[in-house]
């Protein structure tokens, strides 16, 4: 996956393996700006053990300020886009620190790779379920490291063994005379000791924070209106613009008559960029007035008569094509010529747009001497070289102010928001706020690609396949986003998870890469390359169990026996969803199971199907393994949501073309789940001491198979493409 | 032209054309930017006001139609009973996640539980399903509303 592919190239190990990822945590503490105590946090990432030691070599990727009156503010690159970050992040701190989770505040850190990248990912990016594994030892082992430093300074105020201290609530007690020194006082004394390396951290069952279902710190302001997202951003005389690329993909800007639109009331400026023509004004609705009234002719380029079914077809054909190798066990020709039965089936995924609930804007102010950018994203230092390229300006002349996301879920790691923004920004001297409407961002998404994979199995006598083939055809989000990853034709997240869970004897995992329409762009979408090929794997492994006429948990355990978590998981829902109890006709069951972002996940789906073909998801069960946990509500929480997501993609998610322009506009022509529609999720997580997986994104991955097969068992239909058309499971 | 409107117990004049919706005049004039902005079509809700106490979609509602109404945003909702009652819950049982939709969906629940004391499963679909939440926290939204419900009016 993804992860994976960001470590090796960078050197690292895997991000998504069961074994421990070996990455080393360097401190160095001293005195803050300002008075109090600085922590930088320092972790190694992909370099050899002789650099590695040296540990100037490397700039901080964190930072921990302990002022005078006592308040710690953690500096960190990570962004909260609903999956609680800015919760799990100071517990790690707090918890080694012994102070009150209140008094750690975040600050968003200023773009810049150098000083923030993410150590799993190698820059500065909040992606992949990341966050809690890249910062678990480090930020505990700052926090420890300063607590250690403010008990020496109380030891040596006292003149006392640092031994007879010890620390509580952002205070050091010295124990011998219930003494007591709060850490604003201690800030400046602590900062002129020597770092201590070494320090001990706490034993796991000495946990006070890390494990509760602590609080979200960002909750408050979220429900009283005062949260900040990069929409709501004010700016002194700022303006609001709106705008309208070329409705066909790839096509640009003709010709714009605009003497209609200028004498709209509040309207500004007029700006034509290449591809699109921005409204200014001084509030939104004048702007979309504005633009209503331009009368604009465009040139549509060569994608003016392209449809859904031409890309389809080119797909299909490029499967015919020679393929990139991903995966090769065994000899599957030769075991499928041995097989006693073989299977094989195509199966396909469509182009998804992401649709934050907060549609795309960015803030911009270019001047001569700089540039000013507010907006909500998760890749801050991107943010800034975009601005930097259209404005022709130095990195350090533009400013990044990142905000709080109304939703991620991939789409804010895309920066075309901004260089939009930018370039309208920099027709006027004045600061533009640029706000999509829903349209134009579900209209210019970068979607998640269009997938068309191949999936064949030799079975054994009992059934149990002894060859596994699965050919992945799909454009290379790698291979635009992250071109470094992109090796020999390979695109390491479209076949992630390809082979499933299971130890298959012989396995053939290959890819062809086949790029839609220039203008069409794809990007990443919740849950990556595993949503992708646990939809495809899933299903088709439980085709091959029905061929067997096996139970689908049956089938599945047999091929896990020596995946003992992920065995454990898939038993864990199958008790709890009552698996072997009866159904009412018309209902059914599915499983489906995934092992990725270092996490196992088991989903059982239970839907109905009407007579009309009409699929209700009424309940879920979710069974998790992802480690050790920070906050056990949070996990719970991005699982139920990662559910909601997924099942919104099953049921609705399709972007489709015809003569070239998207044809989904707003939320009835793409369609998202609601209360009404939301089925009863059950969250088991399993209690574990292995290392953190990240949960972002396996919630979401996992549930479309288990619905599809849900589907299979409560009207015997296999379906193998999404989103679920009723028509299809019609039975009247 | 200049209308007179009362937000959050406050009068304000704003200068516009009759046909401004309702939530361009709160987020772009009056910088009240707790409604927030999500479809234009009153398709998801983010929008969501109280006019005289009942729900409304500002992204569809003319300045020119809103006359001497009360209006009421996000930012005054926790001064209402029902209004205080429903962010407690939602704070109580970790609601939000990456909050955006939560303005209106608290709107939303606000308006039911000030009509309506003890909402059933049904009558919470028939309120809440014009608020779409892509996070997908309805779960704990219905959950929510049914411990608003049960929680005491403060003195």
């Amino acid at each position: 996956m993804l992860l994976d592919r960001f470590t090796s190239f960078a050197g690292g190990s895997s991000g998504s393996s069961p074994e421990s990822v070996s990455r080393r945590t360097f401190l160095k503490a001293g005195a803050a700006a300002g008075g109090g105590l600085l922590v930088s946090v320092t972790i190694s990432k992909a370099i050899g053990d002789a650099e590695a030691a040296d540990a100037d070599a490397f700039a901080p990727d964190a930072f921990i300020r302990i002022d005078r009156s006592g308040q710690v503010t953690l500096i960190i690159p990570q962004v909260e886009m609903g999956q609680g970050t800015y919760t799990s992040m100071p517990m790690l701190i707090a918890e080694e620190l012994e102070v009150e989770l209140n008094q750690v505040r975040i600050e968003h850190a200023p773009p810049d790779d150098r000083l923030f990248g993410n150590s799993i990912l190698g820059f500065q990016v909040t992606g992949g379920s990341t966050s809690v594994r890249a910062f678990w030892e480090p930020l505990r082992m700052a926090g420890a490291t300063a607590r250690s430093m403010l008990v020496s300074a109380a030891a040596a105020s006292w003149q006392a063994n640092a031994s007879s201290c010890r620390a509580e609530k952002g205070e050091v007690i010295h124990i011998p005379t219930g003494g007591r020194l709060a850490y604003g006082a201690l800030v400046d004394k602590a900062a002129k000791l020597p770092t201590p390396g070494n320090v001990a951290l706490k034993d796991p069952k000495d946990f006070k924070l890390i494990g509760t279902s602590a609080k979200r710190l960002d909750a408050p302001d979220k429900v009283n209106g005062k949260a900040e997202f990069g929409i709501d951003v004010k700016v002194l005389g700022m303006k609001i613009a709106a705008v309208a690329a070329c409705p066909v993909i790839g096509g640009k800007l003709a010709h714009v008559d605009d003497w209609k639109a200028k004498s709209v009331r509040g309207v500004r400026r007029v700006i034509r960029l290449e591809d699109a023509v921005a409204v200014i004004a001084d509030h939104m609705w004048a702007a979309k007035k504005g633009l209503a009234a331009l009368d604009i002719a465009w040139d549509d380029g060569k994608n003016a008569d392209v449809s859904t079914a031409d890309i389809v077809k080119q797909l299909e054909d490029a499967a015919n094509r020679p393929a990139v190798v991903a995966k090769r066990e065994g000899d599957v020709a030769k075991a499928m010529a041995g097989a006693v039965k073989t299977v094989d089936a195509v199966y396909q995924l469509p182009f998804l747009a992401h649709a934050t609930m907060e549609p795309m804007n960015c803030t911009a102010h270019v001047r001569n001497d700089g540039c000013d950018v507010w907006v909500g994203t998760q890749v801050a230092t991107r943010a800034r070289a975009a601005a930097a390229a259209v404005t022709g300006l130095p990195l350090e002349k533009v400013q990044v102010h990142n905000h709080l996301l109304g939703g991620g879920f991939g789409r804010r790691l895309d920066v075309d928001n901004i260089t939009q923004a930018v370039q309208i920004a920099r027709e006027v001297d004045f600061p533009v706020k640029v706000v999509w409407s829903r349209e134009e961002d579900i209209q210019h998404d970068v979607y998640r690609p269009y997938y068309y994979d191949r999936l064949a199995a030799g079975l054994d006598e009992k059934g149990l396949p002894i060859a596994w083939s699965h050919r992945v055809v799909g454009s290379s989000i790698e291979a635009r986003w992250a071109p470094p990853a992109f090796v020999n034709g390979l695109d390491s997240d479209a076949v992630e998870g390809a082979a499933g869970p299971y130890a298959f004897p012989n396995v053939l995992v290959d890819y062809v890469r086949q790029e839609p329409p220039p203008g069409l762009t794809t990007g990443w979408w919740r849950g990556v390359g595993m949503t992708h090929n646990a939809f495809m794997v899933e299903g088709f492994i439980d085709e091959l169990a029905a061929s067997a006429k096996h139970d689908p948990v049956a089938y599945r355990r047999a091929l896990l026996e020596t995946n003992s978590r992920m065995r454990a998981v898939l038993d864990l829902a199958a008790e709890k969803a009552g698996w072997s109890e009866a159904l009412p006709a018309g209902v059914g069951r599915g499983v489906a199971v995934m092992f990725g972002f270092g996490t196992y996940i088991a989903e059982i789906a239970e839907v109905t199907v009407g007579k009309d073909g009409q699929v209700r998801v009424q309940r879920v069960v979710c069974a998790v393994d992802c480690g050790r946990t920070v906050n056990p509500d949070t996990i719970k929480a991005q699982i139920e949501g990662g559910i909601i997501f997924g099942i919104t993609a099953a049921l609705y998610g399709e972007i489709t073309l015809e003569k070239g322009r998207v044809v989904q506009s707003n939320f009835d022509t793409y369609q998202m789940l609601r209360i009404d529609e939301a089925p009863a999720i059950e969250v088991h997580v399993i209690d574990s001491d292995a290392e953190s997986g990240g949960i972002g994104e396996p919630g979401t991955s996992a549930i479309a198979p288990a619905v599809v097969n849900a589907i299979f068992a409560a009207t015997g239909k296999r379906l193998r493409r999404l989103p679920i058309k009723p028509a299809d499971l019609k039975s009247a | 032209m200049a209308y007179k409107i009362r937000v959050n117990g406050v009068d304000r004049a704003v200068d516009v054309d009759g046909d401004t919706p309702l939530l361009w005049v709160l987020r772009d004039v009056l910088g009240l930017t707790g409604s927030k902005f999500g479809c234009g079509m009153a398709l998801c809700g983010a929008c969501t006001v109280h006019l005289d106490g009942s729900p409304i979609r500002s992204c569809v509602t003319a300045i020119e139609d809103v006359g001497a109404s009360a209006i009421t945003t996000v930012e005054a909702i926790g001064d209402t009973p029902a209004g205080k009652r429903i962010q407690r819950a939602w704070l109580d049982l970790e609601v939000v996640q990456c909050g955006y939709c939560q303005s209106g969906q608290i709107m939303s629940a606000s308006a039911l539980l000030a009509s309506n004391p003890h909402p059933t499963d049904s009558e919470i679909n028939d309120a809440m399903s014009g608020n779409i939440c892509r996070c997908g926290t309805y779960v704990r939204i219905r959950e929510a509303i049914k411990q608003a419900a049960k929680s005491r009016v403060d003195k």
